[in-house]
């Protein structure tokens, strides 16, 4: 994997470096096979030398990611330095000054939480490593990290409330609609929740959010909430789920409630994993938002752009389509997570 | 558990002007037993749902399952209320098991992990296959803490915490990081329905009273308090305390696997990474709200089960309620300092001036359950 043909460089600067390879900007367009791994001295001229932190493992979405960086990574020739943190800060900052000692080229990682990153990130640039986000934001100095690539979450809420609109079109009589939010404080829930609120202020008069709770992301806590939404407001008949897994949770609910979920009560939700698919394609979830977690070739692309001395755009967006019931079914094998 | 209903006791006799001072003094007899008040905070909770959900305290059919509020609550409650039987027990021998929260989501994973690598998913011997598994897994996780508290002398808070740690890592492990879904008409039974009837209520039901009657009604549950209260004494007047421990541990791991069992059966999957979240603490939670002392000696079933349904019942209340999600954990913790303070003598009868009838300053609880 190891790219001899660098072997000849013995050291320069991590800016330099882009003047040496002038193809560069061409090849990070290019599928990243054909690019040659523009790397920076600090490696001894060998592979560019990756370091990522990774949140965890929580959820199927999270392990296709991580597989994605990962064969991403091996098929650009790029020498991943892999780390889970297991959803602790402190596991994530111990890593990121492990990259930084071990000088590796650049520094990616995708934060557990949102703020607390200042000093080990000035740490990193002490070092003259540039760092990539990957999948969430964080709060703070912007200039600390070079560019994030990952996902829009105000704007996967607004394509959800589009969704809605499409799902609801032809229904007469108003609309109550409740809203299973991610777990409290968390960046995709308020960014979904803020995404989908702005849409729907500007749809129908009659449509309203009657209730919104706190599901957790988890299908338990769907199915929690949505058993006890359904006593408090049996008029629902429309459900936005922050993710697929509490919208899988919801309709046990919904069916121990006598009510059949994707008719009775239309549902829409957010992220696109396997089940969600298997769900929506027996027509229990009329409408998906996909959030991608496949966004492995997307970094290295970035990777290789920052070292070659390029600028990139400071939110690499991640590439997402919507899906609706009628597609689901011939969506569904092609689903990698 | 004969307790709860002596809240209306006195209120019942009420009636006539004559007997007025007598009923008040049972009033506040009853104000002083340990149970009132969490009681009390549980029946409010529900009244406070009334307005929204005028049905609230109907019970109906629906596709031949029973279907209520109350109901829904039992459901989502009783794996919690199995965690809180087997976390009395571990701390009324003046321990405590932090990882009870792991252990769930050991056994839950492990047993789904059995139902999908079935030939059938379907047959019932598949599912009694796993939820043997997930029981021996819970057994073990149990025999692990009791092994390092009662004969390794290790502090329980540490002991168990290295499995509350490591405990998830290895439920992650045996399902890949992925949440597994199972597919089996036989695993739902476990936490689904017999007949119209909710078979996670009646397992928890079932659990709590063999526990009661086996603690109570045999000399377990004295020599459980008497090493929980001073072991070194008990071991001295021949309890093997050792033993007792090392069952008290066991016996909340099996707890913790059977509700672990329940909750992957509920939703048909098994969430590594998410099931029994936070269980020791609402756990241990619902223990002290129950009246068992922390410091070991003393414990009271019946009370933990009465504490987990206030946490049951005050999170379906947020939640049927819709408010503000930020403000949950407020609420929480809110009830939770008020069963505290109103459970305290010494805060009832500065601020409340509810002096406790004819009997001592503080009372002196009660040592048996029933």
């Amino acid at each position: 994997m190891i790219a001899r043909r660098d072997l000849f460089r013995t050291s320069a600067g991590v800016l330099a470096a882009g003047a040496l390879v002038p193809a560069l900007d061409a090849c990070s367009k290019s599928s990243p096979k054909a690019s040659s791994p523009g790397s920076s001295g600090s490696g001894g001229g060998k592979a560019i030398k990756l370091g990522f932190s990774q949140v965890g493992s929580e959820s199927g979405w999270r392990t296709a990611n991580t597989t994605s960086v990962k064969d991403a990574a091996a098929k650009a020739g790029i020498t991943l330095n892999f780390s889970d943190a297991q959803q602790k800060q402190e596991n994530q900052i111990a890593a990121i000054r492990n990259f930084i000692a071990q000088k590796v080229d650049v520094i990616s990682f995708s934060p557990v939480v949102t703020s607390g990153w200042d000093a080990v990130l000035n740490e990193a640039k002490s070092a003259k490593i540039p760092v990539i986000l990957t999948d969430r934001q964080v709060d703070g100095d912007p200039s600390l990290y070079v560019c994030l690539v990952g996902s829009d979450f105000e704007a996967e809420g607004e394509r959800a409330a589009h969704l809605m609109e499409k799902v609801l079109t032809g229904m007469t009589g108003p609309i109550n609609m409740a809203q299973l939010e991610g777990t409290s404080g968390s960046a995709p829930a308020t960014q979904r929740a803020a995404g989908f609120k702005k849409v729907m202020a500007a749809s129908d008069p009659s449509w309203k959010i009657v209730i919104s709770q706190d599901g957790n992301f988890t299908r338990d806590g769907g199915k929690q909430v949505m058993a006890a939404f359904l006593q408090s407001h049996p008029e629902i008949n429309a459900l936005f789920a922050h993710n697929d897994d509490m919208a899988i949770g919801a309709i046990q609910s919904i069916v121990a409630a006598g009510k059949k979920p994707g008719t009775d009560i239309k549902i829409v939700s957010i992220d696109g994993v396997h089940d969600g698919f298997v769900a929506m394609s027996q027509g229990q979830i009329n409408a998906i938002a996909e959030c991608n977690p496949l966004l492995g070739p997307q970094l290295m692309d970035t990777v290789k752009a920052v070292l070659a001395g390029q600028t990139v755009e400071k939110w690499i967006k991640t590439k997402e389509s919507d899906f609706t019931a009628d597609q689901a079914a011939a969506a569904l094998p092609q689903r990698q997570y | 558990m004969n307790t709860v209903g002596t809240e209306t006791s006195g209120t019942d006799t009420a009636t006539s002007g004559a007997s007025g001072n007598e009923a008040l003094a049972r009033l506040r007899r009853a104000a002083s037993h340990r149970l009132f008040w969490p009681a009390v905070i549980l029946v409010g909770l529900m009244l406070v749902n009334l307005p929204s959900t005028p049905d609230y305290f109907s019970i109906g059919v629906r596709h031949g399952h029973l279907y209520g509020s109350l109901i829904n609550i039992l459901i989502f409650t009783a794996p919690q209320i199995l965690v809180g039987v087997g976390l009395t027990l571990v701390i009324a021998t003046s321990g405590i098991d932090l990882s009870v929260g792991a252990v769930v989501a050991i056994a839950g994973t492990a047993a789904c992990w059995w139902v999908v690598h079935a030939s059938d998913q379907n047959a019932a011997t598949t599912a009694l296959a796993a939820a043997g598994i997930g029981l021996a897994a819970g057994l073990a996780c149990g025999a692990w803490n009791g092994f390092f508290v009662a004969r390794m002398g290790v502090q329980p808070i540490v002991a168990t915490l290295t499995l509350m740690v490591a405990g998830r890592g290895v439920a992650q492990l045996i399902g890949n990081g992925q949440i597994i879904t199972v597919n089996s008409s036989s695993y739902a039974l476990i936490g689904g329905w017999w007949g119209p009837l909710p078979s996670g209520i009646l397992i928890a039901a079932a659990v709590v009273v063999l526990t009661i009657l086996l603690t109570r009604r045999t000399a377990l549950g004295m020599l459980i308090e008497a090493v929980g209260g001073n072991a070194e004494a008990a071991r001295l007047a021949g309890v093997r305390a050792t033993r007792i421990k090392m069952t008290a541990y066991i016996f909340c791991g099996f707890c913790a696997a059977a509700a672990g069992l329940l909750l992957t059966s509920n939703t048909s999957s098994a969430d590594a990474n998410n099931s029994g979240l936070w269980y020791e603490l609402y756990g241990i939670l619902a223990v002290v709200l129950g009246g068992t002392s922390l410091a070991g000696g003393r414990f009271h079933i019946g009370g933990t089960v009465l504490g987990a349904l206030v946490i049951g019942t005050l999170n379906n209340t947020l939640f049927a309620l819709g408010v503000p999600s930020q403000s949950n954990l407020v609420f929480e913790g809110g009830v939770v300092i008020v069963v505290c303070l109103l459970g305290s003598p010494k805060f009832r009868t500065k601020v409340l001036n509810l002096r406790p009838g004819r009997r001592l300053p503080v009372p002196a609880a009660p040592t048996t359950e029933a």
